[in-house]
């Protein structure tokens, strides 16, 4: 107890104080100012208001759908598409180095560079990729434009942005991984793909779930990616929370783009901490 | 591995498995960095074609090669236009980076030595409530309405501050995962020696820190650096333009002249780019360990 007076929370205090002031104080007052009509510099208390039409308004409500849409479908396939390329660069490839060095470039782009490249390249007639299904013959969709696909369309760049990081995640998941049990299974009689699910895979479930709980916590409040390549259009068909909360801001709604700030926090909330309980559990079955 | 090469020349004792192993093999690498190249290579390649077309040529949106060579032109267009805007958002991004990441070392290290080594109820909830921030959105508008009380709303103080409010959390996990490292032995012996809690951390410690030191100026400074969402919010007002502002905006000004709006995404992806041809081993495992340890 004596030594505790050593590390004194002098040394603690600057980051306290401007994590409590900048992060911590406008989360807990969000809580207040949700429920009031708010024009920073004066508040009216409107009790559930600003909720109820987040939850009435189509144009509002559109937004937990996609966000949700957009957080599982890219956590889904970063995990899938990652696992596949994790063991292929764990394997004994003679590229690997220049494979993961290309596939994780991209996570240090900026995401708006990154979403005005792809929004050009997904140009309905003349971008790339529908040039590039003419070519097997493919009539490529209108990947922004339709109201129906946008949300997916920009989910898929965010796929193509984050995948690196997943899979580095992955990789260093795997290597970790003894050498011994691979020459045991093969003892046993086993092959390339009882390897895969007898021991890669579960033993590589701790990188797994750190993907999942990545990419759920930063595709639920995604917001630069739509914002430049559709700005949640056409109409609001891929706005997501994050820029409802945006437009509502600019609107001057100042209580109401808070009231998205708490939903957006409940959202995490439900979905992360829960989650991050049940993969930690399931951690310690195995 | 080096069984390929015995390809080249044929061996008897190589075993037809082996020839058919190697053959597999091959076309998997092929496969493996075609693939890699299309989906991965092919939009920077357009990015940089792109950039050095005419503004004619740039209109077809193609991935041929550039009839005239403009790249030169291009840049110092961007660079001159709206009176000079990229070099002053070149310029603040780079104090904001720079003054956010100085403090961050300083305040994060201290606060991770304080939060590892201090054995206590307060000092487990405390660092509970700094990872916490790892998965809450920041509140917008509340943030800007304790700017304005602040009076730093719109200052380079407000969002260098926001900054290292939000990148902390990260900061203090790279920095404790690492002193955890290092044994309490050396700060008994301080300890005993006479030093202090400030002179401990200072003289010892701090130094001994230089690997993460490094981690985390790469990492903040490519988060930083990138970041659009909080100097959108923090930061606005026309003088006060950083990289991404900049970037955003002229996509609305050049939506006719791709190959400018195309030089300020090359422009702009240079710095990660020398980043990460002289860090990638750092970045990656900063960003693996950061990312399992959380």
């Amino acid at each position: 107890m004596k030594s505790n007076k050593v590390y004194s929370y002098w040394l603690l205090l600057p980051a306290l104080l401007i994590y409590g002031l900048l992060f911590l104080y406008p989360t807990i007052v969000s809580f207040f100012f949700g429920f009031t009509r708010w024009t920073l510099t004066d508040w009216d208390w409107i009790g559930l208001e600003n909720f109820r039409m987040f939850f009435q308004e189509p144009s509002l409500m559109i937004g937990f759908k996609n966000t949700f849409i957009f957080a599982f479908l890219t956590a889904g396939l970063k995990v899938v598409i990652g696992v596949f390329l994790a063991v292929i660069l764990t394997s004994k490839l003679r590229t690997k180095r220049f494979v993961r060095s290309t596939i994780f470039f991209p996570v240090l782009v900026s995401t708006i560079a990154v979403g005005i490249t792809f929004s050009v390249l997904m140009h309905p007639s003349e971008g790339l990729i529908n040039l590039a299904l003419d070519l097997f013959g493919i009539d490529g969709p209108d990947w922004l434009g339709n109201p129906d696909l946008a949300i997916y369309s920009v989910a898929l760049v965010d796929v193509w942005k984050g995948l690196g990081i997943a899979t580095v995640i992955l990789i260093a998941g795997m290597m970790s991984i003894p050498r011994d049990y691979y020459e045991a299974i093969q003892i046993d009689g086993g092959n390339k793909w009882d390897a895969f699910r007898f021991i890669t895979l579960p033993l590589s479930r701790p990188a797994i779930n750190t993907v999942i709980l990545l990419a759920l916590i930063g595709g639920l409040r995604t917001f630069d990616l739509v914002w430049t390549m559709t700005g949640g259009g056409p109409g609001f068909s891929s706005d997501l929370i994050a820029s409802i909360i945006y437009k509502q801001y600019q609107a001057g709604f100042y209580g109401l783009s808070t009231a998205g700030n708490v939903l957006l926090f409940l959202m995490v909330a439900i979905v992360v901490f829960p989650l991050f309980k049940f993969l930690n559990r399931k951690e310690v079955d195995l | 591995m080096s069984q390929a090469n015995n390809m080249t020349q044929p061996v008897k004792s190589v075993s037809k498995e082996k020839q058919k192993k190697n053959a597999v093999m091959i076309i998997v690498e092929t496969f493996a960095v075609l693939l890699c190249a299309v989906f991965f290579l092919v939009p920077f390649y357009f990015i940089i074609v792109n950039s050095m077309k005419t503004s004619a040529d740039a209109a077809k949106l193609s991935i041929a090669w550039p009839t005239e060579f403009r790249i030169w032109d291009n840049l110092v267009e961007v660079i001159r236009a709206r009176d000079y805007m990229v070099l002053t958002a070149f310029f603040n991004s780079t104090v904001i980076t720079v003054v956010s990441i100085i403090l961050l070392i300083i305040v994060g290290s201290m606060a991770a030595f304080v939060l590892h080594r201090r054995v206590s109820k307060l000092s487990r909830s405390l660092s509970g409530l700094f990872l916490a921030g790892l998965m809450i959105p920041p509140a917008v508008v509340p943030t800007i309405w304790v700017l304005e009380q602040l009076n730093i709303f719109k200052t380079f103080t407000g969002i260098i501050l926001v900054e290292v409010a939000i990148q902390i959390p990260f900061t203090i996990l790279l920095y404790t995962g690492f002193i955890a490292a290092i044994p309490k032995e050396i700060d008994e012996a301080a300890i005993i020696d006479g030093c202090g809690g400030g002179k401990l951390f200072f003289r010892i410690i701090f130094p001994m820190l230089k690997p993460v030191h490094s981690t985390v100026i790469i990492l903040n400074a490519v988060t930083i650096f990138n970041d659009f969402v909080h100097p959108l919010y923090f930061f606005p007002g026309s003088e006060n333009a950083t990289v991404q502002l900049t970037l955003y905006n002229f996509m609305s000004m050049y939506n006719t002249d791709w190959n400018l709006l195309f030089a300020n995404v090359l422009l702009i992806t240079i710095p990660p780019f020398i980043l990460f041809l002289f860090f990638s081993e750092k970045i990656v495992s900063g960003m693996a360990a950061g990312a399992v340890k959380g």
